[in-house]
C-alpha cells in the first residue's frame, strides 16, 4: 500500500494533523491501534474529566459549542468530541491497526503493521507523551503481597481493597487519584516530589484562561530559556470538577490524606521518604505566586481591575509534621502516579540521537520526512493540550508539505516497476544511502 | 529579577560554571567525580580528618593544599573537646553548601549580594545514640536553616535564590535523602 503520509495514532493530535494535511489535498492515512482516542477509552480513570475548561476545547475547524463553556468535559464526552471531530472532515483513519516497525528506505518509509505494509514519503508519530507508565526501579524492591497499579491501570476505587493506600506522585494525576481514593474512605498516603501548583479560579476566572489571555501558554520551544527543564515539567496540579474547586496539599492534607515526600528508598520493611518536601512545596507556592503576580499586572496593564474581584493569594502550603520513614505493613496498595513516557521502539533507531533520544527540532525530526507530534512542550507550552497540538500540526504539515513538494515521491505508481517520480528538485538526503 | 546596568560581582565566576555545565553536558563520563577523606584516631573521642585528593573530570586532581577538620566530643560527654561534633560538621557542610549555592543562584540571576548569613540549627534525642529508647533514631529529628540575606532584590526573589540552592545542593540531597552506605574492615 502506498500513500504520501501516513499519520500514527487517532488522537486529538493525528486527526488534528490530518486536518491540515486534508485541507492542503495530501493524500494520507491515519493508523490507530485502537479507536479514535483509544487511550481517553481504555488508558483514563473513570471520573477524569479535562484540566482546561470547555471553551478551550478548539481544534483546526472545529472546537466545543455547547451549554456548558465553563464545564470540563468528563472521559466519555472527550472520546464523543474527538469522534465527532474525525467525522467533521472525513479523517481518513484505519483503527484496529497496530504499527509494528517504522523503517526507513533509501527513498521514503515502511510502515509495516498487524494489517500489511505502508510505504509512504512522510510519517507524523503521534502517539502521544503518555504510551507507558514511568515507575521507579525501586517497585521491584516491594514484598509480592504488594497491590500495585499504575495511573494507567486505575480505573475507581472498587479495583482495591480497603486498606491503606501509599499514591506516590502528586502531579494532576497522583492527586486527583489520592483525592478520589481518600473520599471513597480508605486512608491514603501521598508522596509529593517535585509538583506544579495554582489555583482552579483566580479572581472568578479559570486560571487557563489567565494563561491564556496573557500569552503563556503560547511562549515557543524556540523563546523558552532552558526547553529540556520546560519539557519535563510536570502537569499542573489541577482537577476539572463541575464545582471548579482547588485540588492542592492543602486541599488534600484537610480531606484527611497523609503527605510525605518523595519516595526514595524501600529499606527493610520501611519505606524512606525525602525530607526535602518543605523546599519542594515552598517552591511551588513561589513559582504559583510568581504566575499570579505576573496575571494580575496583566490585569492592571489591561484595565481589567475595575470589572474583576480584587486579587488574593491561595493560602500557603502548610504542612502538619511528616515522617521522612513509614512501615510498609500499614499499606494494601501502591498507585504509582510517577509520570507517563512515550514510547517509539516502532521508530527506525536512525531517528535518535547518541544518547537514545528521538532526534527533532520543534517536532521536525532530524531524519528527514519523520515528524513528531502531541507531546509536551514540542512548539509551544500548550502543545499538549487538547487546545495547543491544533497551531503546532498547521506549522509541521506547512513543513511536511515543503518537503513532499521537493523531493522523488515513493507513490503514485501502483503496480509499476520502480517508483514515481514526480518532484522537480531531489532531496540529496534522501539519497544519502543509510546513513548509521 | 533586578535589572542592573552594571554586572554584578559576588566572587563567583559564572561563565566558567555555565562553560563547564555544557562541557560536562556533552561529555558527561568527566562528570563522575569521587570525593575523598582520611580520618585517623587521635586520642578518646578525638579524630582528624584530611582531604587532599578527588578524581574528577576524567583526572585525578588534588586541592591546592591538605585540609583537616579535627572532629570530637565536647567536655559534657566527658571528652576533651579538640574539635566539632561530626553532627555539627554535617550542619557546617549543610550550611556551607546551601550558601555556596546562594551566591551561585544570585550571581546566575544577576543579584548582587552584600552580606550572606545563616544559623543552622539539628535537633537531636540522645535516647538514640545512647540505645535508651529504640524507637529514637540516632540522627537529627530536624534541621532548620535561617537565612538573612541582604541583596539587591525583592524577597520573593531572594527566598527563590535560597529554595534554588536547596534544589542543587549536594548536602541538602545527602542528609534530606538515604543513600546507601558499605563499610568494611581491611
Amino acid at each position: 500500500m502506498r500513500t504520501p503520509v501516513v499519520v500514527i495514532g487517532a488522537g486529538q493530535a493525528g486527526l488534528a494533523m490530518s486536518h491540515h494535511l486534508t485541507g492542503r489535498g495530501i493524500d494520507h492515512v491515519v493508523l490507530d491501534r485502537g479507536e479514535v482516542a483509544q487511550t481517553w477509552r481504555t488508558e483514563r480513570w473513570d471520573s477524569l474529566r479535562l484540566l482546561t475548561p470547555n471553551w478551550m476545547t478548539r481544534l483546526p475547524g472545529y472546537r466545543y459549542e455547547g451549554s456548558d463553556p465553563d464545564g470540563f468535559m468528563t472521559k466519555n464526552e472527550t472520546v464523543a468530541f474527538l469522534d465527532e471531530y474525525r467525522r467533521s472532515f472525513g479523517a481518513p483513519v484505519q483503527t484496529n491497526v497496530t504499527v509494528e516497525k517504522v523503517c526507513r528506505r533509501p527513498l521514503g518509509f515502511e510502515v509495516r503493521t498487524d494489517q500489511g505494509t505502508w510505504v509512504c514519503d512522510a510519517v507524523v508519530a503521534a502517539t502521544g507523551a503518555s504510551s507507558e507508565p514511568y515507575i521507579p526501579a525501586l517497585a521491584t524492591e516491594l514484598p509480592d503481597r504488594f497491590h500495585q497499579l499504575d495511573a494507567l491501570q486505575y480505573r475507581n476505587p472498587c479495583q482495591l481493597g480497603a486498606g491503606e493506600v501509599l499514591v506516590v506522585g502528586a502531579s494532576a494525576s497522583g492527586a486527583q487519584i489520592a483525592d478520589e481514593l481518600q473520599r471513597s474512605g480508605r486512608q491514603v498516603t501521598l508522596a509529593v516530589g517535585d509538583h506544579v501548583r495554582l489555583p482552579r479560579l483566580h479572581r472568578d476566572r479559570d486560571i487557563h484562561w489567565w494563561m491564556d489571555v496573557i500569552g503563556q501558554l503560547d511562549e515557543r520551544y524556540d523563546e523558552v530559556e532552558d526547553l529540556n527543564r520546560a519539557r519535563r515539567l510536570p502537569s499542573l496540579q489541577l482537577v476539572g470538577s463541575p464545582e471548579r474547586r482547588t485540588l492542592d496539599l492543602n486541599a488534600l492534607i484537610a480531606s484527611g490524606v497523609g503527605v510525605v515526600g518523595k519516595l526514595m528508598r524501600v529499606s527493610g520493611s520501611k519505606a524512606q521518604f525525602s525530607g526535602g518536601l518543605t523546599n519542594l512545596v515552598g517552591n511551588a507556592d513561589l513559582k504559583q505566586n510568581r504566575l499570579l503576580d505576573r496575571i494580575d499586572e496583566f490585569a492592571t496593564e489591561h484595565g481589567l481591575d475595575e470589572t474583576l474581584p480584587k486579587p488574593t493569594r491561595p493560602p500557603a502550603t502548610a504542612l502538619p509534621a511528616i515522617p521522612t520513614e513509614m512501615e510498609l505493613s500499614r499499606f494494601d496498595t501502591v498507585v504509582w502516579a510517577t509520570g507517563y513516557r512515550p514510547k517509539y521502539s516502532w521508530l527506525d533507531p536512525a531517528a535518535f540521537d547518541d544518547r537514545g533520544r528521538l532526534a527533532h527540532d520543534g517536532g521536525v525530526c532530524s531524519l528527514p520526512g519523520l515528524y513528531l507530534l502531541g507531546i509536551p512542550f514540542l512548539r509551544r507550552r500548550k502543545s499538549s493540550f487538547l487546545d495547543g497540538v491544533g497551531p503546532d500540526a498547521g506549522e509541521l504539515a506547512s513543513h511536511l508539505h515543503a518537503f513532499l513538494d521537493r523531493r522523488v515521491h515513493v507513490w503514485p505508481s501502483p503496480g509499476a516497476a520502480g517508483v514515481g517520480i514526480r518532484s522537480r528538485a531531489v532531496d540529496p538526503e534522501v539519497h544519502s544511502g543509510s546513513g548509521r | 529579577m533586578t535589572d542592573t546596568q552594571t554586572p554584578v560581582d559576588n566572587g563567583v565566576n559564572i561563565e566558567a560554571l555555565l562553560g563547564a555545565r555544557q562541557h560536562l553536558t556533552d561529555a558527561p563520563q568527566g562528570a563522575q567525580f569521587q570525593w575523598r577523606a582520611s580520618c585517623e584516631w587521635v586520642s578518646g573521642t578525638h579524630s582528624r580528618t584530611t582531604v587532599s585528593g578527588f578524581s574528577g573530570l576524567g583526572a585525578e586532581q588534588a586541592h591546592r593544599q591538605d585540609y583537616t577538620v579535627e572532629a570530637d566530643h565536647p567536655q559534657v560527654f566527658a571528652s576533651e573537646d579538640n574539635g566539632a561534633t561530626p553532627p555539627e560538621i554535617v550542619l557546617a557542610a549543610l550550611a556551607s553548601c546551601l550558601t555556596a549555592g546562594v551566591a551561585t543562584v544570585a550571581s546566575n540571576r544577576g543579584v548582587q549580594l552584600r552580606s550572606v548569613t545563616s544559623t543552622i540549627a539539628g535537633d537531636m534525642d540522645l535516647q538514640g545514640i545512647l540505645g535508651i529508647d529504640r524507637d529514637v533514631r540516632n540522627g537529627f529529628n530536624g534541621i532548620t536553616v535561617t537565612y538573612a540575606i541582604d541583596a539587591d532584590a525583592t524577597k520573593a526573589d531572594i527566598e527563590a535564590i535560597v529554595a534554588q540552592s536547596q534544589k542543587r545542593s549536594a548536602v541538602f540531597d545527602i542528609v534530606a535523602n538515604p543513600t546507601n552506605i558499605q563499610v568494611e574492615v581491611v
